[in-house]
């Protein structure tokens, strides 16, 4: 049986199997009481009877997949650490800002002891010196949680000095940021943590494990990563990968915003459950509101390429979706109508990009204002006919060669795989040509006609309204 | 003379000493900051300067990257409406008109008695409330022009407990005891191998083996 919590607003339970909502129910699941009333920190006593690379190993074997966009392993991503180069730091990523993502607020807010848990086990594993909870700055509620959270755990032995006895140490620092959807790259992340600007590093190397914080290895996992982690230690990667695909064992959370019945953040099987489940099932969306028909949707955050009908029956596995054109990133997904303008919701999605590029990459910088500019433009009914091509231009420049793009039968045309290639430092700038290419491809018809209104203006009009300044939205 | 209470200066210093590197605290100390005054104010950054091994113009260049740092005054709270794509499906530009009109300013501007700012914000992470808003980072879900309304009302009317004045974040500070700290040093004082990482080398007891020097 699916239902709402009301303490829990957003989150539904669809009745399925739980590793991370486990204590939604509960109205005081943030408290230490509550935690340990419910198997609290036993997670953590299991790995302190194995060795670290037991534990390693046991995160490894149960292929947990990042959270966070990427859906990189997290066993292997360990595994990059240099042997010996200490000191090894741990930097959560609570950043969370992606366009219609939410779940690690969620987790953060109502259930910060497994977070800190799960911290505490990859401290463990790896030999980290510290861990950094970073926590994105609008989020007051979860920072008031986590710190009571950390304050009541310090207390009673579970996270400090001679952690339960043992002779396992490290602080959990709680640290939290200032309105900067870029910091939640990895390498940003870093930079604003040292007190820096929030802007990406030049890669190679890819991965902060090679040089992070400070210049030492660091990993970096997602809230909701790390948060699995207590259930796996208790449970063991066998029972872990009862639940979900082989590929994508486990759940993960997923967030379904827009046009539906019922939106709601659930924690679904990996790889298992399909798009028309989640929007038509009656454990979750119960369908698109009015009943009207589904026009497309955004499968991954707002970086994703869209999704249209035809890719209804594809399961939320991530590798199946990167064949078909798109990918899971986030677990955000937005589920547009067919009232909905494919200009305008375009449009809203690129012009966050041109808010938030960090201004390091040229292409981006100004290609994400460009393409604002020239959407801006041809939904004013002021575009010119070869704005089409333009904005295609611009997105060649910073993503070069053919964008990622869902199959479009009725054209005739087959998907283009993800991801993107990218002439910029991060994935910032591609994501932008996500929406423009996603549309443009399928609803050209709708740019046209818009672009068509725009022959009765006189020339030198248009020209004074599209002047900067005078185009941006209220 | 300094800027910080003797209060916040105490909060200043203990939140340094939970950072290997001074400059780390350079965020959380803009926002005590902004706490202490609903803005960053100049004298702010040159104590937070002083504090962590910085020059006031560091202090600046790192601040402004981040939008939730104000340079000038602003409301004493700040309406931050969501009009990112799920919110603006369902209304969030139509509830930001709304705002405009019943406080009389623009995105961006503050009402002339100094007590809202209004802005057009990104994604606030409660995509399946929308339209949703914060106001001083506390959020409201599916609000409608009336709730709107009567949220301002609450508002002038002190009647709003859960929304502390701008530049409050969480109203729980960390805070560790010092026999509790594991110890924060930086990162050249702490190159050793942690001691438990020798359970891998072979099963000894906890707490046997001894770090060794890298």
């Amino acid at each position: 049986m699916s239902h709402s919590v009301p303490h829990a607003p957003g989150y539904v339970d669809n009745g399925g199997p739980k590793i991370v909502t486990s204590r939604f129910e509960h109205g005081d699941s943030f408290t230490l009481d509550r935690y340990e009333a419910t198997d609290g920190y036993q997670g953590l006593r299991r790995a302190l009877d194995r060795t670290p690379a037991e534990v390693h190993d046991e995160v490894r074997e149960a292929t947990v997949l990042g959270r966070g966009g990427a859906g990189f392993p997290a066993g292997v991503k360990w595994g990059f650490m240099p042997p010996g180069k200490f000191p090894y730091y741990l930097v959560v990523n609570g950043d969370e800002s992606e366009p219609g993502t939410y779940k690690d607020r969620l987790l953060m807010e109502r259930d910060p002891h497994q977070l800190i848990e799960g911290c505490l086990i990859t401290c463990y594993a790896l030999g980290l010196a510290q861990c950094f909870l970073y926590v994105r700055g609008e989020m007051a509620l979860a920072q008031e949680r986590i710190a009571q959270a950390l304050n009541d755990a310090y207390a009673e032995g579970y996270v400090g000095k001679n952690i339960l006895g043992t002779d396992f140490s490290v602080d959990i620092t709680l640290t939290w940021g200032a309105g900067a959807y870029i910091v939640g790259e990895e390498t940003a992340l870093i930079e604003s943590l040292e007190g820096n600007r929030g802007m990406p590093r030049l890669k190679p190397p890819y991965f902060p494990a090679a040089i992070g914080l400070y210049g030492q290895p660091t990993i970096v996992n997602n809230v909701e990563t790390l948060s699995n982690l207590p259930w796996l230690m208790m449970n063991g990667a066998e029972a872990y990968k009862q639940f979900g695909s082989e590929a994508s064992p486990g759940t993960r959370m997923v967030a379904v915003s827009g046009h539906v019945k019922r939106p709601g953040v659930y924690e679904i099987e990996q790889g298992v459950t399909t798009f028309r489940d989640l929007f038509y099932g009656d454990d979750f969306c119960q369908g698109i509101r009015e009943d009207n028909g589904l026009k497309m949707f955004v499968p991954g955050g707002g970086s994703a390429p869209w999704f249209f009908p035809e890719q209804l029956d594809v399961p939320l596995e991530g590798r199946v979706v990167s064949g078909e054109g798109s990918m899971l990133g986030s677990g955000a997904i937005i589920v547009m109508d067919e009232t909905t303008d494919a200009v305008k919701a375009a449009l809203r999605l690129v012009r966050f990009y041109a808010r938030e590029s960090c201004g390091k990459c040229t292409p981006c910088r100004e290609g994400t204002t460009w393409e604002e500019r020239v959407l801006q433009r041809i939904l004013d009914g002021e575009g010119r006919p070869s704005d089409i091509d333009m904005l295609l231009d611009i997105a060649d420049n910073i993503s070069p060669g053919p964008y990622p793009v869902a199959a479009d039968p009725n054209q005739g045309l087959a998907a283009v795989p993800f991801p993107p290639k990218q002439t910029t430092i991060c994935p910032l700038g591609p994501s932008s040509v996500a929406p423009i290419t996603s549309t443009i491809r399928r609803f050209r018809h709708e740019y046209e006609a818009k672009i068509t209104k725009r022959d009765s203006i006189p020339v030198s009009a248009a020209l004074m309204s599209s002047a900067p300044g005078n185009s941006e939205a209220g | 003379m300094s800027y910080f209470t003797p209060d916040n200066l105490a909060i200043a210093d203990e939140i340094i000493s939970r950072y290997p590197v001074a400059k780390s605290a350079l965020i959380p100390l803009l926002h005590l900051a902004q706490e202490q005054e609903g803005w960053v104010t100049d004298a702010a950054m040159r104590q937070i300067a002083e504090l962590t091994d910085t020059t006031p113009a560091e202090v600046k260049g790192t601040g402004s990257f981040y939008e939730m740092f104000k340079f000038h005054p602003v409301g004493k709270y700040m309406v931050n409406v969501c009009t990112n794509l799920s919110c603006q499906l369902l209304g969030g530009e139509e509830l930001l008109a709304h705002a405009e009109k019943t406080l009389g300013v623009k995105a961006g501007g503050t009402t002339a008695d100094g007590m809202f700012t209004i802005e057009d914000v990104e994604c606030i992470a409660a995509c399946t409330e929308a339209p949703c808003l914060q106001v001083n980072y506390r959020y409201r879900l599916r609000v409608t022009d009336e709730d709107f309304d009567d949220l301002i009302d609450d508002i002038r009317n002190s009647r709003a407990d859960d929304i502390p004045e701008h530049g409050t974040l969480g109203r729980v500070r960390q805070h560790i005891p010092v026999d509790a700290m594991a110890g924060i040093v930086p990162p050249e004082q702490a190159n050793v191998r942690p001691v438990w990482l020798a359970r891998n080398d072979e099963p000894a007891p906890a707490g046997a083996a001894e770090g060794e020097e890298v």
